[in-house]
């Protein structure tokens, strides 16, 4: 173990993005194709990062199984699915760049599944009105982030592997580099940069049941926060609404969309498909209204409107659990999702191979014959780091982001299939945005071996210590506290319990003791994510407390439905003077006419679809 | 609920051996949550390395009794409660701590498979490939980098051939860029002298412990060893290629 700064291993790059999921890896490759010396630090092995979960499919308007489809339908889909809260220029910048990101990851050599004429097929999926997910099976993630990571191992990037970054350094209010630790030494490590990007994904782990892997600390959030950039969005947190539910070991897996959106159905335990009693008004005139109509839509009539289990995930969340409360739930408190009495086993096994492997391995059910049992699983946060639509920067200098760890390009709920065409879309313009930022630099930010030493100070406490709490059971703790108070549904009283909680939940987070020596131990690392955590969860519990409507994936059982004054506002979280998290409204800018005429225009006018 | 013993090798590059720790597993427990149990109550510093817990990230490879598999994968209800379950970390690979690997040389023999080369695209700036023509390549594709097939290739694991032999991750990989219907390059010379595909002895060890299924003997590498051959080994292949050659030559 390194005892004093001047021993610290130090490397020198133009640019050092840290995570190495498909943002990240995407934002390399451009970094890189600007002539930039490139590096990415991932805490991971290169090729494990949480992309490769993503199943379902990436969004794009390639239009090759519905002609109808183009840039602005997909616009209107992202906005409306976000419930009016997005970012207009990202979610303009995503529908109108995601197409020319797919295509280009075939010359990489990416294998997507086909359709009949030989190009791209593509899945239909919650919220988007046509078939628009590129996808490979139901492992559209591993395709992607295996093709970055190809790609990218041969343009020169220089990669450090399980590597945790821990602080940003910062030469006055510019950004200079970042200080970490390699996992299999302990040793600690620095960074020299011009800029950085962040693109270290979401927080999932604060909650118990979810579908994400430990990695999922919120670590990049915390990291801008504390070095003085804007969170946004914070409180509008995704329960995805079909996770696994049993065995409890592997409770919130998650069960790609791509089941509904190859056929399956919901069931309640009266055998109810009930998905139709709960179509919001705004939705009504593009589901179909009968299971007779959905069926037809399964056979492909282009006249019958799509199924109700394809609407956007709030909502389907939201029903699974109404329908556990209302006493009509499945054995283990889910919903059953049926696939194997729409479709024949052969299209199940190689349509969704993975689900078909998942389920017989790890709950003994045959998806092909019996239902599955799923239910609600925190799964992606909409809110992140508020970033510049077109450069990806911060509004801290020479900080970029992009990927889930940013917020607003999704708004109040994110469309499945738009997070793999998010990362491709805003990996590749963060990639633009630092070359340009570099490029104007008149010196090179500096390092300040008095930052680097107080990060070490900090970062070795729980080693040092003779007594103090476990810092897994202090986790569990956290889990607790969000699944209870900071869950799909909230309340004042909750949220304020939540804040209550989570303060003391600091104060003993910060007495943790870790045995052990600092070699590939994970409960010194558990011990120094916990930080991030605990920033995020109170983020999200602050945000959710401001903003009193239910909205998207934030439902307050105290202030029901959307209200018009809280679309006008995103709340926005930043750290305080006085070290203290400060939590504020902030006035959205107007549209520009043309991207609000097409958000709130009908199907006809874009394309000549059904009448809203 | 049950109690069961786990006998998990502890240690590091330096030396180690096995410690015992009991402790109770519940229904539809996998080996990986057991791991985590032990490490949240008894012997937190004890390194693993894993990350979706689902079968999809290929981190959590490791020798369960013997055998190598991914921990998150391999429930608990294989083994009765009077089994010891033996856990120590991937042979072939030298040991960084207890159940973690530094499996670094993998990544550098992915650097020496020379990378995808498309012909252009079509005039609509579209590439067209038929799912039948895709299928063989997606299979391969499914590959999650758990490195198991590597640590029980015997030209790895006891042969110790690391210097000129890739192993079957990599002969799967060259095979998933070789029948790549959009793939130009060719690339059977560095299999046979870069990716040494004569090493492999077919016992087909790799594709018993794939957790994908792939069948990477039959599948790829195979079909790898008989484009060798008939580029090296077949004397009517050899001459026409002369021929071809010469007039390909006398053309420039």
């Amino acid at each position: 173990m390194n005892t004093d700064t001047a021993q610290i291993q130090t490397f020198e790059h133009d640019v050092v993005i840290v995570g190495a999921g498909g943002a990240g890896l995407r934002a390399a490759i451009e970094c890189s194709a600007q002539g930039l010396d490139t590096a990415v630090v991932c805490k991971s092995l290169l090729g494990k990062a949480h992309t490769v979960m993503a199943e379902g499919g990436a969004a794009a308007a390639l239009g090759h199984t519905d002609p109808r489809d183009n840039w602005k339908v997909h616009f209107r889909d992202t906005i409306r699915g976000g419930k009016f809260l997005n970012h207009w220029r990202m979610a303009e910048l995503h529908a109108l760049h995601s197409a020319e990101r797919i295509r280009e990851l075939e010359e990489w050599g990416a294998v997507f599944d086909r359709n009949a004429d030989g190009y791209i097929n593509q899945r239909p999926f919650g919220g988007h009105r046509y078939s628009r997910l590129a996808h490979t099976g139901d492992r559209t993630g591993l395709e992607i982030l295996r093709t970055l990571q190809d790609h990218g191992v041969h343009q020169g990037i220089h990669v450090y592997q399980e590597c945790t970054a821990l602080r940003l350094l910062k030469d006055s209010d510019r950004i200079s580099g970042v200080f970490g630790y390699w996992l299999d030494s302990g040793r600690f490590v620095a960074f020299k940069a011009k800029a950085v990007v962040l693109s270290t994904g979401g927080a999932g782990k604060c909650w118990r049941i979810t579908s994400n892997s430990w990695e999922y600390t919120g670590d990049g959030m915390e990291m801008a926060y504390t070095s003085g950039a804007e969170l946004i969005d914070m409180e509008f947190t995704q329960f995805h609404p079909t996770g696994m539910v049993w065995p409890l070991s592997v409770r919130g897996i998650l069960v790609t969309e791509g089941v509904r959106g190859e056929g399956g159905i919901l069931l309640n335990s009266e055998g109810e498909r009930f998905m139709f009693r709960y179509t919001p008004d705004r939705f009504r005139e593009e589901t179909a209204a009968s299971p007779e109509e959905a069926q037809r839509w399964l056979e492909g009539d282009k006249s019958a409107r799509r199924p109700p289990e394809l609407l956007t995930r709030d909502v389907v969340a939201k029903a699974i659990l109404e329908e556990v409360a209302e006493g009509r739930g499945s054995p283990h408190g889910g919903a059953f999702l049926d696939i194997a009495g729409q479709r024949d086993a052969e299209l199940i096994k190689r349509k969704l191979p993975s689900m078909y492997h998942q389920f017989r391995e790890l709950a003994e059910v045959d998806i092909t014959k019996e239902r599955m049992e799923v239910g609600p699983t925190l799964h992606y946060m909409m809110g992140g780091i508020a970033v510049d639509g077109e450069t990806q920067m911060t509004t801290v200098s020479g900080l970029f982001a992009c990927g889930e760890c940013t917020g607003g390009m999704h708004g109040a709920n994110r469309l499945g299939g738009n997070s793999l065409s998010d990362l491709l879309v805003f990996g590749c313009l963060a990639g633009r945005g630092v070359g340009v930022y570099v490029s104007g630099l008149a010196d090179s930010p500096q390092v300040l071996p008095e930052q680097i030493e107080q990060a070490r100070r900090d970062a070795v406490v729980p080693l040092n210590r003779d007594d103090g709490a476990n810092p897994y059971l202090v986790h569990e703790e956290l889990q607790s506290i969000m699944n209870k108070d900071c869950n799909i549904v909230r309340t004042e009283d909750g949220l304020e319990r939540a804040i209550v909680e989570l303060n003391k939940l600091k104060e003993k987070a910060s007495r943790v003791r870790v045995s052990g020596a600092s070699q590939y131990n994970p409960a010194w690392h558990e011990a120094l994510s916990l930080r991030s955590m605990i920033v995020v969860a109170e983020a999200v519990a602050h945000a959710a407390l401001v903003r009193q409507e239910s909205r998207g994936a934030h439902t307050r059982l105290d202030f029901e439905g959307e209200r018009d004054e809280w679309g006008k506002v995103n709340v926005v979280v930043r750290k305080k003077s006085d070290g203290s998290m400060g939590v504020s409204k902030v006035e959205r800018g107007t549209p520009p006419d043309y991207l609000a005429s097409i958000a709130y225009s009908s199907l006809d006018s874009l394309e000549g679809g059904i009448h809203v | 609920m049950s109690e069961h013993i786990f006998r998990i090798w502890r240690g590091d590059s330096s030396g180690g051996e096995f410690v015992d720790y009991k402790t109770e597993v519940d229904d539809g427990m996998v080996v990986l949550d057991v791991l985590h149990r032990i490490q949240t109550k008894q012997a937190g510093d004890m390194a693993v390395r894993w990350n979706c817990k689902a079968g999809k990230c290929g981190s959590c490879g490791m020798e369960i009794n013997g055998i190598p598999k991914l921990a998150c994968m391999t429930r608990m209800n294989n083994y009765s409660q009077h089994d010891v379950v033996t856990v120590q970390p991937l042979k072939t690979f030298p040991v960084i701590k207890d159940l973690v690997c530094d499996v670094s040389w993998n990544y550098e023999q992915n650097l020496r498979i020379t990378p995808f080369r498309p012909r252009p695209a079509g005039s609509d700036g579209r590439y067209r490939m038929m799912q039948e023509d895709v299928d063989r390549v997606q299979e391969f594709r499914k590959c999650i980098e758990c490195y198991l097939c590597q640590d029980v290739c015997h030209v790895l694991r006891d042969q110790d051939r690391m210097d000129r032999f890739v192993g079957p991750r990599y002969l799967l990989r060259a095979a998933s860029l070789a029948l790549h219907p959009l793939d130009v390059e060719d690339r059977v010379p560095a299999i046979r002298e870069q990716l040494g595909s004569g090493f492999c002895n077919i016992t087909r060890c790799c594709t018993d412990v794939c957790p994908e299924h792939i069948s990477i003997t039959d599948n790829a590498i195979i079909p790898l060893k008989e484009r060798v051959a008939d580029r090296y080994y077949d004397p009517l292949a050899w001459l026409s290629r002369k021929v071809v050659g010469m007039i390909g030559r006398s053309a420039d």
